[in-house]
């Protein structure tokens, strides 16, 4: 099996072949995403697919007199045979550079000195993982879900000297237990596990906290009515609305461009919740701090404070096209570490303080439906209970929900938990992703459900 | 020996300037000699290489803003062993890197089949010979980079009518991908997509009022095919047309909240077959395999043949035949030959989306639709194109059909559950009918239901005229994630008595 000092050994080899190409007034960038993974799908606690992947993806990011080209391809780790592709490539890049209109909001590469990150771990044998789906299917559990499991790397380099690399041995099991209740309705609930150092007895403890839920699972669903009800949304619920801060709400250039979900927020013509609190944070570990052209974002950036927008994130070019400073956001600007700052809630309140209400711990297929005031649409998911004066009733029946990010970390937000919880990303698209989020729940009144 | 892909040099002699065209010196790579190396280290071994290229230019505002392009090269390694198949990925295309992947997938082929899920065989990868050549058109080697570049900053200056207009965005994707697939049992596939996606919008901004408008909704303009599909004396004009209507969405009526007659143009229409009939049609949910990720579905095999799903209007069909649609092929991605098959009939459901595994799990029929996204994929059951067939109303008659009712255009805004039956969408423009005819623009036009009752409330289906096809590239689903294309054909639609809503005032 190939290890990431391999990778390490050809990007540096490469990088070195690349820059000492260049001519005068041309600079370069390059960037690194690899990955040694296994992918273990499972069904009915059953192996339905195995794929083993290692790949290395280079990005060139190419300047010239105020041009930029970009190309990324999928590197053979033959040194000799990338450097003709990636030599093919530079001329190709110098010949559209000619070609190309100026763009005036290039900045240029810079030396933002070197940063390395490594963060080993212990991963499981698949045969433990093996034994695990045996001792749970003689259980007569029903699981489904991924395992993701091995090595992660992300450096980059530019010709002006930068060297910056963050790597990572790390896992995740995100899984469904699912079981029909009394009515013969498929109910679930969902699990994560995730880490660096794998531990058997730890995710069986996690089964089991997944297990206990199942019982009650299993009674008649509730179905309720359109309308106005108190919520708890779970950190795992919690994680999902933060995502929609990252689909254009943060983004200064979303903002300037017409695409921010904030706008009113961000001109002050709403406030959120003083228990709302919302921030860039990399002491996570679980993402580097710089990004795609090699800028060190800050250790933390408050966004959200006092009910009011504190930071947006802006990119160098955002910031070269609307005269600001930049705080080494990515290009997308979107957040790559948050956190969400803890509340008052003792775990063992939550249901007191819910009073009459939903308890919901996953949603689903979060989207836009009216994006000047924030409002979104998605569905409930998995375990999410109906409560009766502090006491679970029953499991409901989903529901579609169509609130405003304003009502649900304004004024609808009642309390914050004091717990926060990690979540780590499980994004597969293309690679795997690093990165996470830290949150806690949330009770909130008068969330608007509609069908 | 090595397939001969850009035969044309990127610098075109008769243009003497950069074409479109990018050659890149590609790493050698002859497929037939890789699988002669590793076909010994399992049962039965499958090689599925790919080799695409995927540009992307764009220009905001007036200014470029992407120019760019990805190469994806690799493969993947299919070994069974024990009745299971297991796979590896990789790039690394050197004698030691592909039996590194082959050694590795034979391991997990070997360790895995003790829980393996069902007993696969190579019956479910069929031996197949023959090739795909998708419509190619003109290509990239006729047009020089430096007039496409032009195009796309004249189209933002088109997009802009105005000072309001706060982004005006012109975006193309050229992209041509190859797929060799070979089996120790004798298949050889040779397949080529030549692809085009255009996104044209503009957003307008006013007094605290934000819209948007774009030519048939982002990402949807996809197809197979060359530089035909850009029409740039068609595309200038049209663009200002989007800027207009972005510029009018400010000073609209916001949608009303009631329940009445919406009709569905194409380029919605697209986005309600999607989500409501390809989705929960796909055999490897109903198999359970989605319950994690993108979701069960609440057809049942039962429903194959017995359902009613929707008005007898309705007829819907798998077509990898479609000219020009931009998920068209001949074989999938194990192997089966692809044809033309209805999945709904005069509102029955007949038949579901699943290739040849699904299809022995299940004991049903299906489809050949078992794809994957690139070479660090195994495939799974996926859409490609899901058509609904043409009726016999023209828009203007069922226009006239309607005593109050809303007209939407392009998506905007999409969510369903994760059995796929409660649904809400938005689009960027309605047009209220009132009387048979169309009277004024309403903003932020979304609505919702339920599937079955929706296709149920049906009642015309727009003729040829009003027909015209779509798709997307980002359909996302399976574990480990994927995106893949996809195609959708349909004319415009009347449903009756559908709940509609607007933003707040």
């Amino acid at each position: 099996m190939k290890n990431t000092e391999t990778d390490r050994d050809l990007f540096q080899a490469l990088s070195n072949n690349l820059y000492s190409s260049l001519r005068q007034s041309e600079s370069m960038t390059l960037q690194l995403a690899a990955e040694n993974q296994d992918y273990l799908r499972f069904n009915q606690t059953r192996i339905r697919q195995i794929t083993h992947v290692e790949q290395i993806r280079l990005s060139m990011r190419f300047q010239s007199k105020g041009r930029r080209v970009a190309f990324s391809l999928d590197l053979t780790n033959d040194l000799d045979a990338d450097t003709q592709t990636l030599l093919s490539l530079l001329d190709r890049a110098r010949e559209e550079s000619k070609v190309l209109p100026e763009d005036p909001f290039l900045s240029p590469f810079e030396n933002h000195g070197e940063h390395h990150e490594n963060h080993s771990g212990t991963l499981p044998p698949l045969a433990e993982l093996l034994d695990a789906m045996g001792f749970y299917e003689a259980r007569n559990i029903d699981l489904v879900g991924l395992y993701a499991g091995g090595s992660l790397l992300r450096a980059t380099t530019n010709s002006e000297g930068l060297h910056q690399s963050f790597s990572s041995d790390s896992f995740f099991l995100d899984y469904s237990i699912f079981t029909l209740n009394i009515a013969g309705e498929n109910k679930a609930v969902k699990g994560l596990y995730a880490g660096q150092s794998w531990s058997t007895p730890v995710f069986h403890e996690k089964m089991a906290a997944g297990e206990a839920q199942l019982p009650v699972l299993r009674s008649a669903s509730k179905r309720l009515e359109p309308g106005r009800y108190r919520v708890f949304f779970s950190p795992k619920a919690v994680d999902a609305l933060i995502g929609m801060f990252s689909w254009g709400g943060v983004s200064y250039a979303a903002y300037r461009q017409g695409e921010s979900a904030l706008q009113k927020l961000i001109e002050g013509e709403v406030r959120l919740s003083p228990h709302f609190r919302l921030e860039e944070d990399f002491g996570l570990s679980l993402a580097p701090r710089f990004n795609s052209v090699g800028e060190i974002a800050p250790a933390s950036l408050p966004i959200i404070t006092d009910g009011e927008v504190k930071n947006l994130l802006i990119s160098s070019r955002t910031a070269r096209e609307y005269g600001l400073s930049g705080n080494s956001a990515d290009t997308a600007e979107a957040l790559r570490s948050p956190v969400m700052a803890p509340g008052n809630l003792a775990s063992g309140d939550i249901l007191r303080r819910l009073g009459t209400g939903l308890y919901l711990s996953n949603l689903h297929y979060l989207n836009w439906s009216d994006r000047l005031n924030a409002r979104f649409t998605g569905m409930t998911r998995y375990a999410c209970f109906w409560v009766e004066d502090g006491q679970v009733v029953a499991p409901i029946q989903d529901l579609r929900f169509d609130e405003s990010l304003f009502t649900l970390f304004g004024s609808g937000l009642e309390a914050v938990t004091e717990d926060a919880e990690i979540i780590m990303a499980t994004d597969t698209y293309n690679q795997r992703s690093l990165g996470g989020t830290k949150v806690p729940g949330i009770l909130v009144d008068g969330v608007r459900f509609t069908l | 020996m090595t397939p001969e892909l850009n035969p044309a040099p990127y610098r075109g002699e008769s243009l003497n300037q950069p074409t479109l065209l990018i050659t890149p010196q590609w790493p050698s790579f002859e497929p037939e000699r890789a699988l002669n190396l590793i076909q010994k280290e399992a049962e039965w071994v499958g090689l599925r290489w790919v080799r695409e290229t995927t540009q992307r230019r764009s220009a905001r505002n007036g200014r470029p803003e992407n120019n760019g392009a990805h190469f994806s090269f690799g493969v993947m390694i299919e070994t069974l062993i024990d009745g299971h198949i297991a796979y590896a990925g990789t790039s690394d295309l050197s004698d030691q890197g592909l039996l590194r992947a082959t050694q590795t997938a034979a391991l997990k082929a070997k360790e895995m089949a003790t829980r393996k899920a069902y007993a696969a065989s190579i019956k479910e990868r069929p031996t197949s010979v023959g090739r795909y050549e998708g419509p190619k058109g003109r290509w990239l080697d006729t047009e020089a980079l430096a007039t496409l570049s032009g195009h796309l900053i004249e189209c933002t200056h088109r997009l802009k009518v105005s000072e309001a207009i706060v982004t005006a965005v012109a975006e193309v994707s050229l992209i041509e991908s190859e797929v060799w697939y070979l089996t120790s049992s004798g298949t050889n596939l040779q397949q080529r997509q030549f692809m085009t996606g255009q996104h044209f919008g503009a957003i307008a901004q006013d007094s605290g009022e934000t819209q948007q408008r774009s030519l048939n909704g982002p990402t949807a303009r996809c197809q197979q095919g060359g530089l035909e599909a850009l029409d740039w004396d068609q595309l200038e004009a049209a663009c200002e047309g989007v800027g207009e209507q972005a510029l009018a969405l400010l000073k609209a009526d916001n949608c009303p909240n009631e329940s009445l007659d919406l009709i569905l143009a194409a380029d919605q229409m697209l986005l309600q077959i999607h989500e409501s009939i390809g989705h929960p049609l796909e055999l490897d949910r109903i198999l359970g395999d989605e319950r994690n990720y993108a979701g069960w579905s609440f057809i049942k095999p039962s429903d194959f043949g017995a359902l009613q799903y929707g008005s007898p209007l309705m007829n819907v069909t798998f077509d990898p035949t479609y000219p020009g649609e931009f998920a068209s092929y001949r074989f999938d991605d194990g192997g089966a030959p692809a044809t033309r098959e209805f999945l709904i009939k005069e509102g029955l459901l007949v038949r579901g989306l699943g290739g040849l595994e699904s299809q022995h799990r299940l004991g049903l029929q299906g489809v050949s639709n078992f794809r994957s996204s690139g070479w660090n994929r195994a495939p799974i059951d996926r859409m490609a194109n899901i058509n609904l067939e043409p009726g016999h109303s023209r828009l203007g008659d069922m226009i006239q059909q309607v005593e109050r009712g809303i007209l939407m255009e392009a998506n905007r805004s999409w969510s369903i559950d994760d059995v796929r039956k409660k649904f809400q969408f938005g689009c960027e423009i309605g047009h209220l009918i009132e009387q048979g005819r169309i009277t004024r623009i309403l903003k932020n036009p979304n609505y919702r239901g339920v599937t079955v009752p929706f296709w149920h409330a049906l009642a015309a289906v727009g003729d040829r005229s009003t027909r015209n096809h779509f798709g997307t590239p980002y359909c996302g689903k399976g574990e480990p994630q994927q995106m893949i294309r996809v195609g959708h054909a349909s004319p415009a639609c009347l449903f009756r008595n559908i709940e509609v809503f607007g933003g707040a005032p």
